[in-house]
């Protein structure tokens, strides 16, 4: 779960880390008004949870009350790479004589935490990170004694920063990582920590990605998602449905069990030349219940012709999911798209028994069952 | 012959009484896994299944020689019940528990290079050798005894390849699920070198998928010291990048590394067969035994 941006400085501002001040706003008005406030120049950006907002046109610096409403006016509103702005954080723009970056994230390979540290901040840090990597000092944390001020030190001297500010830099790298810690971070980052005139440190951007799987003891967190929600309708009916699901660009609609094999049946949807809709994962053990969701939000996505339905049964038993498909076509008086099933392991038999083979497809094998809705998909098309 | 898991270990399940627990201790036994304890904390003294309970796995260790942990204990409390199989000091320990925040497996990782005990999983399906013992979770009717050992990071997908096996009478040595999470305790290059050690083990399934470097890793590990053939198949060749796949592992970082091709041609510079589909892992397969 990732954190809009005036979220993650809310975070970051409550725990001591220097942001400069600003306000939401969620019209014209409202935005000039928090102008005024603040004092020009501001900056007008986008609250949408894309990087590149800055290129994309959805962050201006204004200097008065006209360019002001000017840019709110074209940022409200705007379609941002998908995204629909409705909101904007105006921002105290800061003068500044540096940028540096500040970040802490899991590295899965080393299965520790790591703190980095680079001069070269203000920019795309992820290109940074593959064109010039020694430009990014790094410092791995044992996680059973948190980070170490002498390991804050090593990463921001390690990385050049000037002498002037290495002081403040490396207490805000300790303040983000206990932040990280505590609040269930995969990643914390600042890009730019933009460094003043008068050597003081202060965090223009903040992006803080919160551990999923530990929303449940971070209430607070968990609520700021629900505030944030907003963007795809087929990805909120997911989270209701509490399906893992990834919208894709293709017309063959992929229902399955188990990461694994659902990537892999979308795989095979390519090799056999179809393209995929989307990745839904029913998870294990899905009732009948959850097998009618499943296809009543691949049915919901218009851009799907054919749905291909593939279960490995090993806690989830064949015959729920038959029951659960019977119930969802049930409904229809004519199937909206054509669906092909296959079965295998718990109870395939008993499953197969009890499908309504007047309502579906059935194939005994993945390969068969996916060239079979690739071809539906095709006639539809043509 | 086999790894890890045989009718010898003496199995503890760690959540026994819940749902999920109580369900797969039977089917364990069913299968012929000797499961000798339950351990939950204050259900002591009951029995599950005919099995004893106690508080503690210490106790369970104690009292009924425990070597081996299997895990279905909520999301919550599974950090702190793996902890509690390694401070009991374990030889291996499975856990099968999907969700376990990140952060609480770091901390898990670090302990576990203090420890003699193995961790299979988290978020994983278990492991199995056929007609001897299963632990987790895994359909045992599906797998064969046989020369074939797998390591898979996905359960369902591991179905799907051991079917395509067994339906061509190719057997499995032991079949391991290590788990699609991003920090887990196995992992290929363990796997693989349990295998190439096991004398009974004359061909290897990798069956891999988008997201981290672990596959990258495991093919130079095969290139340097693996001599028993390896087939390869690796999932989410059609991910867009940046997208979470289900599993919190299956995330492309959009920078070249982590995604399907450069692990595929990892794979196959270690001069290991990659299949398109799970049946032409079965292909090489097939072939590596004729």
């Amino acid at each position: 779960m990732k954190l809009h941006e005036y979220q993650a400085k809310q975070v970051f501002a409550d725990a001591g880390i220097p942001t400069p001040a600003s306000e939401l706003a969620s019209d014209v008005d409202g935005a000039v008004a928090a102008a005024e406030e603040i004092g020009y120049p501001v900056a007008i950006k986008a609250q949408v949870q894309v990087g590149g907002r800055g290129k994309a046109g959805g962050i201006k610096l204004v200097e008065d009350e006209d360019e002001a409403r000017e840019a709110a006016d074209e940022i409200l509103g705007m379609d941002l790479k998908g995204y629909h702005v409705d909101r904007v954080l105006v921002e105290e723009a800061v003068d500044f004589t540096n940028e540096l970056y500040v970040g802490i994230t899991m590295d899965r390979g080393e299965g520790k935490p790591v703190a980095m540290v680079s001069t070269k901040g203000g920019v795309n840090i992820e290109e940074v990170a593959e064109e010039d990597p020694d430009a990014i000092a790094r410092e791995h944390i044992d996680p059973s004694f948190g980070m170490h001020a002498y390991q804050a030190r090593k990463a921001v001297y390690d990385a050049g920063v000037d002498q002037s500010v290495a002081r403040d830099v490396s207490n805000v790298l300790m303040t983000l990582y206990e932040l990280w810690d505590a609040r269930d971070g995969s990643d914390a980052e600042i890009n730019p920590l933009m460094v003043t005139s008068d050597d003081e440190v202060i965090a223009a951007d903040a992006v803080m990605n919160i551990d999923e799987d530990a929303l449940f003891r971070q209430p607070e967190l968990a609520e700021m998602e629900e505030e944030a929600a907003g963007g795809d309708e087929l990805e909120q009916k997911a989270d209701e449905y509490d399906f893992d699901y990834v919208r894709l660009d293709g017309n063959v609609g992929i229902i399955g069990n188990g990461a694994g094999l659902v990537m892999t049946t979308l795989d095979l949807v390519d090799h056999y030349g179809g393209e995929p809709a989307n990745f839904l994962d029913v998870g294990g053990g899905a009732k009948a219940e959850r097998i009618a969701n499943a296809l009543d939000m691949v049915f919901s996505d218009d851009n799907v012709d054919s749905v291909v339905f593939n279960i490995f049964g090993g806690i989830t038993r064949g015959d729920e999911v038959a029951r659960g498909i019977n119930e969802a076509l049930e409904q229809f008086d004519e199937i909206p798209k054509p669906v092909v099933v296959r079965l295998a392991g718990t109870n395939w038999e008993e499953g197969m028994e009890i499908l309504n083979e007047d309502l579906v497809t059935v194939e005994q094998t993945l390969e068969d069952a996916v060239q079979r809705a690739v071809e539906y998909a095709g006639e539809v098309n043509e | 012959m086999s790894v890890l898991v045989d009718d010898d270990t003496r199995v503890v399940v760690q959540g026994i009484t819940g749902g999920e627990g109580k369900f797969h201790a039977k089917q364990m036994m069913e299968y012929g896994t000797n499961v000798v304890a339950g351990a939950v904390p204050g259900k002591g003294g009951q029995e599950v299944e005919g099995v004893p309970v106690y508080d503690t796995v210490h106790e369970a260790v104690e009292e009924e020689n425990a070597d081996t942990s299997v895990i279905f204990v909520p999301p919550a409390f599974a950090g702190d019940a793996v902890f509690e199989s390694l401070d009991a000091d374990l030889d291996l320990a499975v856990a099968i528990t999907e969700g376990i925040p990140t952060q609480d497996m770091a901390r898990v990782n670090k302990r576990l290079t203090e420890t003699d005990t193995r961790l299979i999983g988290p978020n994983c399906p278990g492991l199995i050798t056929p007609g001897e013992a299963k632990l987790g979770i895994l359909p045992g009717n599906i797998f064969a005894e046989g020369n074939v050992g797998l390591v898979s990071r996905s359960g369902t997908l591991t179905y799907q390849v051991v079917d395509s096996l067994t339906n061509r009478g190719i057997g499995q040595t032991t079949a391991i699920g290590i788990g699609g999470d991003p920090i887990i305790g196995t992992d290929f290059v363990d796997a693989l070198e349990l295998f190439e050690d096991d004398p009974d083990t004359d061909a290897i399934v990798m069956c891999g998928e988008i997201g981290g470097e672990d596959e990258e890793e495991a093919a130079a590990f095969i290139d340097d010291y693996v001599d028993t053939p390896v087939a390869g198949f690796i999932a989410g060749r059609t991910a867009p990048p940046g997208k979470r796949m289900g599993h919190a592992g299956a995330i492309v970082s959009g920078s070249g590394t982590g995604t399907a091709e450069s692990k595929i041609s990892a794979l196959n510079d270690a001069g290991v067969p990659v299949g398109d589909t799970p049946e032409e892992v079965a292909d090489h397969i097939e072939e590596f035994l004729a």
